[in-house]
Parts: structure tokens; sequence; C-alpha cells
């Protein structure tokens, strides 16, 4: 049996695909990943977005839209997938693939390109606690981004120039567009850009980390969500959240999705 | 679960916390509904098949703002949502 769970993000669509397999003696039912998709939207309908998505995703896997059994949807747009059979929240999606990749996951940190939460986990991937943010975009990616753009770096060389200072340099706004001029601030007054990375990261990770502290850290930590490819946010999350080891998902931008198909694959039983 | 709603900006942390727990099952009648001057409160029912309350959407974004007439300084000295639950289930952060 096969399932599709769809992770619509403000900023991308991400598609994976789950076969149910068949383990002789196995005590209970196991899961493989057939195919893992994601598109950047070039169309402002979100429907056809997702259509076009999981169409994209059906042909690298070499399926049909028949050979799926549910379809479920989750992240912020999820209403707006037509198709899906059922739509979760993202605190449940990303709980259960959370947990599917680290089953030994308590605290689960979800920092996507709109927004972050922190949520609690049960050994079975339920969600037992969680809170996000639900006013602005000041603790997740789409700020990083932006003040990126501000030192005319990319995501992934911000990332790489927080790592390289060793300055605290405390960031007071909590706005995005307040926060771009202090940046510029920073930039007159001649602060090395690797100084300026490193304050806005570690802005975005108390902010997150605000949120993670309201659920309570508890057992092993795992980040997920896009954020997580940017090496100096993590090293701030973790100085922010007191810890030392965090696990982090090969792909962390598609455990959603794949929690979302992992529910749909269970509730066909 | 304890379902946590709301947001933390430049003037505080504002949340409204439900616990799922208590709130399923709801020997309140449901009374947080009409308790709520300003009806921030639907049942909804959740991803794992229980009917629970939530705060709406929009009020999520605004919560200091719609909850200050029911705070000690409108006059107040119990928050209504906070007693008409008798389960328990409501709290707020501020």
């Amino acid at each position: 049996m096969i399932t599709a769970g769809i992770d619509m993000g403000s900023r991308s669509i991400k598609v994976v695909l789950v076969e149910e397999l068949k383990v002789d003696g196995a005590p209970a039912l196991k899961y493989g990943v057939k195919k893992s998709h994601i598109m950047m939207p070039g169309d402002l309908d979100q429907d056809v977005a997702a259509d076009k998505a999981y169409n994209e995703a059906l042909a690298a896997a070499g399926l049909k839209k028949e050979d799926v059994k549910a379809v479920f949807a989750t992240g912020a747009g999820r209403k707006q997938v037509a198709f899906a059979t059922e739509g979760v929240t993202e605190m449940t999606a990303g709980a259960k693939g959370a947990n599917f990749m680290f089953p030994m996951c308590r605290t689960v940190v979800d920092v996507g390109a709109e927004e972050g939460r922190g949520m609690k986990t049960d050994a079975e991937g339920k969600a037992v606690d969680f809170a996000g943010n639900e006013k602005c975009a000041a603790g997740a990616g789409s700020f990083a981004e932006a003040m990126s753009r501000a030192l005319q770096m990319t995501l992934k060389e911000f990332g790489e120039a927080s790592l390289k200072s060793d300055k605290s340099i405390p960031m007071n706004a909590q706005c995005t567009v307040f926060a771009e001029s202090e940046v510029v601030s920073l930039i007159h007054s001649s602060t090395p850009k690797n100084d300026i990375a490193k304050a806005v990261l570690d802005a975005v990770a108390s902010r997150v980390c605000a949120m993670v502290r309201r659920v309570g850290i508890e057992g092993e930590v795992v980040l997920i969500g896009g954020m997580v490819h940017n090496a100096g946010f993590v090293q701030s999350l973790k100085t922010a959240m007191g810890v030392d080891t965090v696990s982090l998902p090969d792909m962390p931008e598609y455990i959603s999705a794949l929690g979302c198909a992992l529910i749909a694959a269970e509730r066909q039983h | 679960m304890i379902a946590n709603y709301g947001y933390k900006d430049g003037s505080g942390e504002y949340y409204i916390s439900i616990d799922t727990d208590k709130c399923i099952g709801c020997t309140a009648d449901r009374a947080c509904l009409t308790a709520c001057p300003k009806l921030m409160f639907e049942i909804i029912t959740d991803d794992y098949d229980d009917e629970v309350a939530w705060v709406k959407k929009p009020n999520c974004r605004t919560l200091a703002y719609d909850c200050a007439d029911c705070k000690p300084s409108a006059g107040y000295t119990s928050l209504p949502c906070m007693t008409a639950c008798t389960p328990g289930a409501i709290k707020h952060s501020w």
C-alpha cells in the first residue's frame, strides 16, 4: 500500500510517498519512503501548484494516481489541497515524522519559512504539547532570509558567516521590518558581517527557544524544517536551548510531509 | 495534549493554553463558548478525532487586545473563560 503526504508550506511544497513494507515476523508494520519531492510554486493558485507537485512526485516514482491509497495534506495551505483525502495540523505531522526518524525523540523543534514551533511528543509520535508563534515571522526562516539579503549574502553564506563569529550582539527589534533597519545601522557602524549574521540568527533562535521552553525540553531533541540546513542557526539554537546535542534528519524539510504520509497509512487500517 | 494558542512579541508573551485531556467530554457543557465576550472559542475535531475547544485563528494574533477587557485593569477579578471552564482546562500565560 502506498500513501502520500503533502506539506503545503508558505515557501515550498513537499511531497513524500510512503510504502508499507511486508516484513515477515515483524511485530509492527514497517514503512519505507518511496519518493520525496520538493517544488517551489510558480503559480499563485495553491491548488494548481499542489496538483503539479503531486504529479511530478508520482512521475518521479513511476506511479499513477490510482496506485496511491490516500493523500493527506498538512502545512499552512493544507486546506487548499482539494484532492487531499484529509488534512492534519503541522504539529501532528511533524511529531509523527520526527518520531519515525528518531524513535527516542521527545522534543521537536520545527522552523520553516513563516513559522516556528516547539512540540513535545510521546513514544508513539503523538503531539502532547505544542506552542507556536501565530503573529509574525520574526522567529522563522523568512526573517533570516530578509536579513541575509540586507547583507547581500545567500542563506548558506549567512549561516557559515555566523559560525565564524564569537561575539554576542543583542538585537532589540522583534519585527522583521524594524530588525532590517537595525542591521543597516550595524552595517553603518562597520560591524563585521560575521557578527551581524550571528546576531540575527541568535535573535531567531531566542524567539524559537521561547516557544520550546513553553512546552519544555525533554529527552532527545530533533530539529526539523528548512531552517535546519542553516548550520549557524542550529548552533545558535543549541546555545539558546542549553543543549549539547540535537538530532538532525538528512532532509529536515520533508519530515512533516513524511509524518503526514505515515498518518495516512495508519488510518487505512 | 496542552495546546498553546497565541504569540510572543516585543510587549510580552500572550498564550491561552487548553488542556485537551480535560476538555474532551467537557463537564461544563462547553460554557467557554458563551462565557468569552469576544466569542473566541469554538469546538473542533482535532487530528486525533477528539472534539475539543480551540481559539479561533484570527484571535490567536490579537490576544493581548482581545483579552484586555476581561483582565483586572478592566475591573474583573477572575477571567470569565477560566471561571466558566470548571474542569480547569483553560489557562492564560499573562
